[in-house]
């Protein structure tokens, strides 16, 4: 394939035919702002910042749109081309609430950060704000149409990463507004609260909802015992919110900062991850042996129960009935550890710290209520956490590195890889293999499931069967592996799916930016987090066969039964 | 135009037909929503909920289309069809004036119908009867020269 030549503000750029000036310019270390545009997934052209100049053009053209051409001379900051730029970003901002100083997304606002870059310097016109309200129907994401500059990037995400398309474009000219059908509240339509659309909106426009407020006044109370859980993914994560690299493991500083804001134990939901894989490969192993529906398909990640609810009940029974580690450890932490430590499990306060926006939705679900209480208080996001530690002025980086308290603070290897995808299905080989067979495990690496592949599949043979299992992150590609299922063009026995793209390390309340790097560098320090782990395997952990020896009895037991599994509800496709 | 029976199970049969023709065809929703509008003579959600479903579209962008359109509507013609003429000459008269006095009197908007089925509201543009701006039409009747105090007792009529 021959190259195209061209030149961009005098340097020769050599790029494969099709791409556009905006890649070319970015190979050429030359950037280009841009709003709408949203790689591989919304090119609309709309949005106009990133206009460019093209000898003989006869206007200035849209970088994201236009493809490079043999000879074509291109300048990226004429005067015409800065002006252009900024009065199309003042157009923009014309309509904008200038609410900077009050808004969640002050300093992380890529709407903020061009108009510095493109020297903004006054406000020459007033438009009418638009007329819709702010919707908090939903318990996970919040609208402000009011902040929307109908960039349709959510839009895209939601349909094309999600396959959900719960929002859409309504109405039109000054009407135009991003919401679901009939400007429904998004709490009453088929959206999973996944937040993808939160991870790519520009501005404050849809985002998480912020709890903060409520875990400052449970720390405050001298009558709580206030408990916290930390995800997988986070301890890969929360590290950007200060600076550091992605990928950066800082799970030791992440514990002391929890005990810095006040927290009377810091636990870990790796502990109830290991669990997990002590019920749902029991349960496998119990469907495997006793002609129980199968596939099996794992049931962690909340965003994904209310897809699957939507959009495919008839795959209901095909569910784990296991609740997602976050649940499991609420319930546990007011009736086993209550007991244990002979706290009242009416002053217990749980506070989860997921990357996710749907946690906060399946803490609320009518079924999370086994310890009598409701199990899980409050879920915070990476992100709230992150502006809870700056709040406090904890200076991050310079804490030193903790250790979790026991016995929730337990945990393997196993529980670690859960915030990747393929991680659910590694810990579960892990230890079913072993159950089953009796043997150990040579190598502990499933690569086959790791990565950022769409789909996933291996096959792995435990005592003489060959099990068949699927690995699916995104929704839309939860689709193809169930469209194939229902279809009867592939059979697995075993499916894990996550709700987002690289599962729950690349969750819609992870700290912003997140792309395809940013996911595979937190991906390498979970596997990595997993290497440094002296235990490897659920069913190891010492502190979940004491919780079975104490309390529990037997996985799928009757304790179990009440505590760790629940049952799902089919609704409306629309 | 003939005249359709309305009563429910045959426009809700003819509907069930148009689907059938149409299942699993995203790029005939415009046409399917049209056909769908003269048989009901509105978008009612139900059927907006079924062209989704049957077309394979996702409802949100089925709204998407609806709403866009100004000839889509989801809501019932009421018995009396109002219409405003916001041509330039019936503008430049108080056709602005009309439409507040009618939202405030009856509570309504373009492409709205009354709680009660009696009235729908359209503007429209230039009806041919410039010089007896402003003008209204309220079903086939014209009424021209319409001071906005007049129009309580020129509606109050067609109530019943
Ligand atoms: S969305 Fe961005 S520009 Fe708008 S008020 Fe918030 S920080 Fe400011
Ligand atoms: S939370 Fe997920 S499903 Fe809901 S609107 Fe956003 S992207 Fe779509
Ligand atoms: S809500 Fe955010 S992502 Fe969606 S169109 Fe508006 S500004 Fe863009
Ligand atoms: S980024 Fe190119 S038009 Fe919006
Ligand atoms: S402008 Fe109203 S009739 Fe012509």
């Amino acid at each position: 394939m021959s190259l195209v030549t061209l030149t961009i503000d005098g340097q020769q750029v050599q790029v494969p035919p099709g791409t556009t000036i905006l890649a070319a310019a970015r190979q050429a270390g030359i950037r280009i702002p841009t709003l709408c545009y949203l790689e591989e997934l919304n090119v609309i052209g709309a949005c106009r910042l990133c206009l460019v100049q093209v000898e003989g053009a006869r206007a200035l053209v849209a970088a994201c749109v236009t493809r490079a051409a043999e000879g074509m001379v291109v300048h990226t900051s004429t005067p015409a081309v800065r002006h252009a730029r900024r009065l199309n970003l003042e157009l923009i901002m014309s309509n904008h609430p200038r609410e900077c100083l009050t808004c969640l997304r002050n300093t992380s606002c890529e709407l903020q950060q061009l108009a510095a870059e493109l020297g903004v310097g006054e406000i020459r016109f007033q438009g009418e704000v638009s007329p819709y309200e702010v919707d908090d129907s939903s318990p996970a994401i919040i609208r402000d149409p009011r902040k929307c500059v109908l960039c349709r990037r959510c839009v895209a995400v939601c349909e094309k990463v999600q396959g959900v398309s719960a929002i859409a474009v309504q109405e039109r000219g000054f009407d135009t507004v991003v919401a679901p059908a009939f400007l429904a509240p998004l709490g009453e339509v088929n959206c999973v609260n996944c937040g993808q659309c939160s991870l790519v909106c520009p501005t404050a426009a849809i985002h998480e909802r912020d709890e903060t407020e409520k875990v400052w006044a449970a720390l405050a109370d001298p009558q709580m015992h206030v408990v916290v859980q930390t995800a997988p993914a986070v301890r890969v994560s929360i590290g950007e919110m200060f600076g550091l690299e992605p990928g950066s493991i800082v799970t030791g500083k992440l514990v002391a900062a929890l005990r810095r804001l006040g927290f009377d134990k810091v636990f870990d939901t790796d502990f109830t991850a290991d669990l997990t894989i002590m019920e749902e490969g029991s349960e496998l192993i119990h469907r495997l042996q006793n002609g129980g529906r199968l596939p099996l398909i794992t049931s962690c990640s909340p965003g994904w129960i209310k897809f699957i609810e939507h959009f495919y009940p008839s795959l209901l029974p095909n569910l784990s009935t296991c609740k997602s580690p976050q649940q499991m450890f609420g319930a546990l932490a007011k009736t086993y550890y209550a007991q244990k430590e002979g706290i009242d499990p009416a002053r217990i306060f749980v506070v989860s710290i997921m990357p996710c926006t749907a946690k906060k939705y399946e803490a609320g679900r009518p079924e999370m209520n086994s310890s009598g209480y409701r199990d899980v208080d409050v879920v915070l996001t990476t992100r709230e956490l992150g502006r809870m530690l700056k709040q406090a002025g904890i200076d991050f980086d310079s804490l030193p590195e903790e250790d979790y308290d026991a016995p929730l603070g337990i945990s393997t290897g196993a529980g670690v890889i859960f915030g990747a995808t393929g991680g659910v299905m590694e810990a579960a080989l892990r230890t079913a293999y072993e159950l089953v067979t009796g043997a150990t495990l040579v190598s502990l690496d499933f690569e086959e499931v790791r990565g950022l592949e769409g789909v996933k599949e291996a096959s792995v043979n435990l005592a003489g069967t060959e099990l068949k299992v699927a690995v699916a992150h995104g929704l839309g590609n939860a689709r193809k592996v169930l469209d194939a299922v229902v279809n009867r063009e592939r059979e697995y026995h075993f499916i894990e799916i996550m709700c987002c793209p690289g599962g729950c390390i690349g969750g819609g309340g992870q700290p912003l930016p997140v792309d395809n790097e940013i996911r595979a560098r937190r991906i390498a320090a979970i596997y990595q987090a997993d290497r440094q782990m002296p235990l490897r395997k659920s069913h190891e952990n010492p502190a979940v066969q004491a919780l079975y020896r104490e309390f529990l009895g037997e996985p799928l037991g009757r304790r179990s039964h009440e505590l760790l599994h629940t049952h799902y509800t089919p609704r409306e496709r629309f | 135009m003939s005249v359709a029976c309305k009563c429910s199970g045959e426009l809700n049969s003819r509907m069930d037909a148009l689907l059938e023709k149409y299942r699993g065809q995203p790029s005939a929703l415009i046409q399917v929503l049209h056909r769908a509008q003269e048989l009901y003579g509105y978008l009612p959600r139900k059927v907006l909920q079924r062209v989704a479903e049957e077309l394979d579209v996702p409802l949100s962008q089925v709204y998407g289309v609806v709403s866009f359109y100004s000839f889509f509507t989801i809501h019932p013609k009421g018995k009396h069809q109002i219409s405003v003429c916001k041509g330039t000459a019936c503008y430049v008269r108080g056709a602005g004036q009309l439409l507040d006095r009618i939202k405030e009197e009856l509570g309504l908007k373009p492409g709205e119908t009354t709680e009660d089925g009696q009235f729908s509201l359209e503007v429209v543009r230039c009806l041919g009867a410039c010089g007896l701006g402003p003008v209204i039409t309220v079903d086939e009747d014209v009424h021209a020269r319409v001071r906005p105090e007049r129009l309580s007792d020129i509606l109050t009529a067609y109530r019943q």
